[in-house]
């Protein structure tokens, strides 16, 4: 049971449940359709973007726990942050569920390292990496749709 | 009537009636079915998944194999292997004779006129494709019509929706009720002179619905339209009579019904095939060869291009072998009282909605829950050793059709226990305590 526990840490449940920065986002410059073919979840995701700055994310959508979750987390983590550093934090959140990373990248990642669980869960990866494709979707271009497969 | 019921008071002579219609009951009740003895059969269930028994409940996704069938590969492989026909060595003259007796195996097990009526493929998904390859594309016009379910699977969808886009033909989908059921009022209307064939699946993989296949059939064949049913579902269950059905074609996967992987069969009159130009090209499927010309062979061996799955069809037929033995109408019986005591168990969960209701399901419970998503309820309940299967089920356009991304399937075969019914119900207890 211990590691269903690491997948399933109370943070997730928690933002599972109460997802943070979750629905339209008026200001919104950006934004881009998520799929995971694998379980049928679909996530939007919303970005206010002004002089290279995330102002303002959100996003919309029905999936897992793990799903959601990510994108709620997600969304608290770039806020406020340089499109820069949010691409820099998908590819260190990249990293730490697939293969792993590092003490000095844990602590860039903060809150985020909840997820590092998922890498002993191979069919889960794609739902915790899917908010973060869609944002690097989003932020690399306007409206587009992107899939994990 | 003996003198002593004669006189005796009226609560005697109901008792009395009340043992004979037992009696009358126990006459035409199946023997029990004898689940302890069949498990033995199947070493990959005793075994523990994170420290605890394993619970496979997925098996219309595959199901697993008994040693009969792993033996008669291992055998194969051990004593007889070689390339079969042509071949003049008795290596080669035993695989064949292996090989053919598997075909043979297959026609009975289905009741075909004509062994030469069973192709092996690789899967169901195969025939589907040989038969929309070889039969449908040649005969497709613009405007002509293929009638599907909203309930197919991929396999009995995609196919027709490649060849319609290929000719210009247009796929027509017979609607469900909310139950699960087809309505087979809108499937006798959808059936009109542009209608050239008929493909819908016998048993439902996402719902566990039995489709009325021998209305189906009819009324198609009162239009003279063929009819293609997809078994890959219903051949675990129950016993299959091709003859009876009056089916033109019929296709199942080895894997679902206790076989191996990679080994198919596609059941299809000879008065069709016989027209049906080759799928594929290579070695088997010709009769001579020059330069100038090809001559194709006859049946089955035209849609037999390659190398065959040998090794897969002495499985398959090794499976057929096992489902002989066992008492199937006990064995449906038994996986119907399963289903039975799941739902009801589940009817103790006010936040799990069935998906598919229809009476007379074949082993499958397909659900929803409204504090969890499917996919962390599989994964939750395989950290407590229950094996199920989330998703979509190959079922798009029927997930779409119920207005669900996905949902929680529990499947059955004839091994299955009580005891397992209730370490799943158990097992999502504790989805409720993590995610409720």
């Amino acid at each position: 049971m211990s590691d269903l526990r690491e997948l399933y840490q109370e943070v997730i449940l928690d933002h599972h449940k109460r997802p943070r920065n979750f629905g339209p986002l008026a200001a919104a410059n950006h934004n881009a359709d998520g799929h995971n073919p694998l379980c049928g979840d679909r996530l939007t995701v919303h970005v206010d973007v002004a002089d290279g700055v995330i102002r303002g994310v959100s996003f919309e959508g029905a999936g897992c726990a793990i799903s959601r979750a990510s994108a709620s987390l997600m969304t608290d983590a770039v806020k406020g942050k340089s499109v820069a550093e949010a691409e820099r934090l998908f590819e260190e959140f990249r990293q730490m569920v697939t293969s792993g990373v590092d003490q000095a990248v844990e602590e860039s990642l903060g809150k985020l390292t909840v997820f590092c669980g998922v890498r002993e869960f191979p069919s889960r990866v794609k739902c915790a990496s899917l908010s973060w494709h869609t944002l690097h979707a989003a932020l690399e271009s306007k409206d587009t749709a992107v899939s994990t497969e | 009537m003996n003198g002593h019921a004669a006189n005796g008071s009226a609560v005697e002579q109901v008792n009395g009636h009340a043992a004979e219609v037992a009696a009358v009951e126990q006459a035409f009740r199946p023997a029990p079915f004898n689940v302890a003895a069949v498990r033995r059969d199947f070493p990959i269930l005793q075994q523990q998944i994170y420290g605890k028994p394993l619970v496979y409940l997925d098996n219309a996704a595959t199901a697993q194999k008994p040693t009969s069938v792993i033996d008669a590969i291992s055998n194969y492989y051990l004593a007889d292997n070689a390339n079969i026909h042509r071949g003049v060595h008795l290596l080669s003259e035993r695989a064949t004779a292996a090989y053919e007796g598997a075909r043979e195996a297959v026609r009975r097990f289905l009741n075909a006129a004509e062994s030469r009526e069973i192709v092996f493929v690789r899967g169901t998904t195969e025939a589907v494709n040989l038969v929309a390859h070889s039969y449908a594309r040649p005969a497709l016009k613009p405007d002509d019509e293929i009638v599907v379910s909203v309930m197919e699977h991929h396999s009995n969808f995609v196919p027709w929706k490649m060849a319609c886009e290929a000719t210009g033909a247009r796929l027509r989908v017979v609607p469900i009720t909310d139950a699960g059921e087809l309505r087979m009022d809108e499937y006798e209307r959808l059936l009109c002179d542009r209608t050239r064939l008929v493909a819908l699946g016998h048993v439902s993989n996402a719902l566990g619905t039995v489709n009325p296949v021998a209305d189906i059939v009819r009324l198609a064949h009162a239009r003279g339209i063929p009819v293609l049913l997809d078994g890959a579902q219903a051949v675990p269950h129950m016993a299959v009579d091709v003859g009876a059905l009056d089916c033109d074609f019929y296709a199942f996967s080895g894997h679902k019904l206790f076989g191996p992987t990679g080994i198919g069969v596609l059941y299809g009159k000879a008065a069709l095939m016989d027209h049906m130009p080759p799928w594929q090209g290579g070695g088997d499927m010709i009769s001579s060869v020059t330069l100038e010309e090809v001559r194709y062979n006859t049946l089955p061996a035209k849609f037999e291009a390659g190398t065959p799955d040998i090794a897969g069809a002495i499985g398959l037929a090794a499976a057929i072998e096992y489902l002989n033995g066992l008492d199937r109408v006990a064995a449906a019986a038994h996986e119907a009282a399963l289903t039975r005591y799941l739902e009801e168990r589940l009817s103790g969960f006010p936040d799990v909605t069935l998906v598919g209701r229809a009476p007379g399901k074949a082993g499958i419970v397909s659900f929803v829950m409204s504090s969890a998503h499917p996919h962390d309820i599989g994964t939750v309940l395989d950290h407590e050793g229950v094996a199920i299967r989330t998703g979509h089920h190959c079922c798009q356009p029927l997930m779409h059709r119920l207005g669900v991304p996905a949902t929680a399937r529990v499947s059955f075969a004839f091994y299955n226990t009580r005891e397992e019914v209730d370490r799943f119900v158990d097992a999502l207890a504790r989805v409720r305590e993590m995610f409720g």
